[in-house]
């Protein structure tokens, strides 16, 4: 039995209908005859499976559907057809530096933070200072938060975040937070995680750490599903190809 | 759902803390102002209506604090309820939790105000000279019923100001025909049979109709009273919970 398998996976976003566009426009547009509603399919039949301590690697163009992917696989969305089975449980590390409250002191987030991703008290009392040293945030843990450097928030984030120990591991651009002394400590610290034997989805812009991190390799290209498989090597020359002739 | 509470206990009490030191953050008084704000309304209301309704009404103050003190945890829970879907998008976009969480985290807060005030209305009723006997016990009743149907119509809410942010403003304007409605200040003796039923219509006055049973009057009210009172309660949560498990995953589309 697979860990993933994600089985002609659509899912549709709608925008002009009437909870989007309000009463006045709804009235308009359909005094003036020109109502629709639009449907915008942000995957298309995307289908994979993962075994276990499978690292898939996901690459494609701004808006091909990446980060929608992530969301259903992870369980936030539900896809509009097709479906997700899943075992075990699964930790979504999604553009890190959001969804912290600016007002509350660097303290205060990281115990909230911990606790979204699920950890218990006890865990972030004992790990609380592992997590400020490793951000290197020891002289700010009672600023409040939106006094933070955006590259210190998203250290933070990412110090939180790695000490997660799930069976599916998600990971949306994570690699490439802070500095680049930061950033060389974030990649041993992921190293680590995906050698626990976690199966990992990454998406990530740079090639090179595909080739070099992933077992598979899904390559989308504006929601459409344009080649799956573990020959990473493959696939990615056929991807910088057609980057290079865009 | 009680499996589900405790694993996410911990969030939960993170979301209430947060709720709290955001609502009181620079505020000289603090915590003080869930007390005063309910005080300023009765002293108002004490000083304009007692010329008109206060002579006839035994225990006038005492009754308009009955009222105020169920109108006000009412109003500030469905009113605060109301955004926090919304006010939470950047957290339930982002990671999987179960988002009734983040409304009963703000009902906690107001539940504690209420509570203050409730202390204070203890203290009212000692100087008043009311009565204390074990018919108060009774009060509990419609405590927890108001605190579920608070939870209920702050489910509602929520869920429809992802897709309607009209609701804000409809909602300010109901509520406050629905104060004027809730005979806050005045009684409904001089109302027609008919017209004192269609006020038992209203959740709200129910609530504040059973208390004043309770304190002035020391009398419980009929099982049909209770009843009603359940049974409305029963609706509003019931057609919250079917709202939250209906758009679950839909609500992300309208952030």
């Amino acid at each position: 039995m697979s860990i993933l398998e994600v089985e002609n996976v659509s899912i549709r976003y709608i925008t002009g209908d009437f909870k989007d566009i309000g009463l006045k426009e709804f009235v308009m547009r359909r005094l003036k005859g020109d109502y629709h509603v639009r449907e915008f399919w942000a995957d298309r039949d995307v289908s994979f499976t993962l075994e276990k301590g499978d690292m898939l690697g996901i690459i494609g163009a701004n808006g091909a559907g990446k980060s929608t992917l992530l969301k259903v696989v992870s369980g936030i969305m539900e896809p509009t057809r097709g479906r997700v089975r899943r075992q075990g449980s699964i930790a979504a590390l999604l553009e890190l530096g959001s969804g912290f409250d600016g007002d509350l002191t660097v303290r205060e987030n990281t115990y909230l933070r911990g606790a979204m991703l699920g950890y218990t008290r006890q865990f972030m009392n004992e790990t609380y200072e592992q997590i400020i040293q490793f951000a290197e945030l020891s002289d700010f843990q009672d600023r409040p938060f939106k006094q933070l450097s955006s590259g210190m928030k998203s250290r933070l984030a990412f110090s939180i975040a790695s000490l997660v120990h799930p069976d599916i591991l998600i990971l949306d651009e994570v690699l490439s937070v802070g500095d680049g002394a930061f950033r060389r400590k974030s990649e041993v610290k992921m190293r680590e995680i995906i050698g626990s034997g976690a199966t990992t989805i990454l998406v990530s812009h740079s090639l090179p750490q595909v080739r070099e991190m992933c077992s598979k390799v899904l390559w989308l290209h504006r929601g459409e599903q344009v080649d799956f498989g573990p020959d990473v090597a493959g696939i990615c020359d056929r991807y910088a190809e057609f980057l290079a002739k865009r | 759902m009680y499996d589900k509470l405790s694993r996410h206990r911990f969030l939960f009490e993170e979301l209430v803390k947060r709720d709290f030191k955001k609502k009181y953050k620079r505020t000289v008084l603090g915590m003080a102002w869930s007390v005063l704000s309910p005080l300023l309304t009765l002293l108002v209301m004490k000083l304009v209506f007692t010329q008109f309704f206060g002579r006839t009404t035994a225990h006038y103050t005492i009754y308009l604090f009955c009222g105020n003190l169920i109108f006000s945890y009412f109003n500030e829970a469905t009113s605060q309820g109301m955004g926090s879907l919304m006010g939470n998008a950047g957290i339930f976009t982002k990671v999987n939790v179960p988002k009734y969480l983040f409304l009963l985290s703000k009902n906690v807060q107001t539940l504690i105000n209420f509570g203050l005030t409730l202390c204070v209305f203890c203290v009212f009723c000692v100087l008043d000279h009311i009565a204390f006997t074990w018919k108060l016990v009774m009060l509990l009743y419609p405590i927890v019923c108001l605190v579920l149907f608070n939870i209920g119509v702050g489910l509602i809410l929520s869920a429809l100001f992802v897709f309607f942010r009209d609701i804000q403003y409809l909602w300010s304007v109901f509520t406050m025909l629905l104060m004027y409605m809730s005979a806050i200040f005045y009684t409904i003796d001089q109302y027609s049979y008919t017209v004192q039923c269609l006020f038992l219509l209203n959740p709200v006055y129910l609530f504040i109709r059973y208390f004043r049973k309770i304190v002035i009057e020391a009398t419980i009210p009929t099982v049909w009273f209770h009843l009603l009172m359940a049974a409305d309660v029963l609706i509003v949560v019931g057609i919250g919970c079917w709202m939250y498990k209906k758009y679950n995953t839909r609500f992300l589309y309208y952030v």
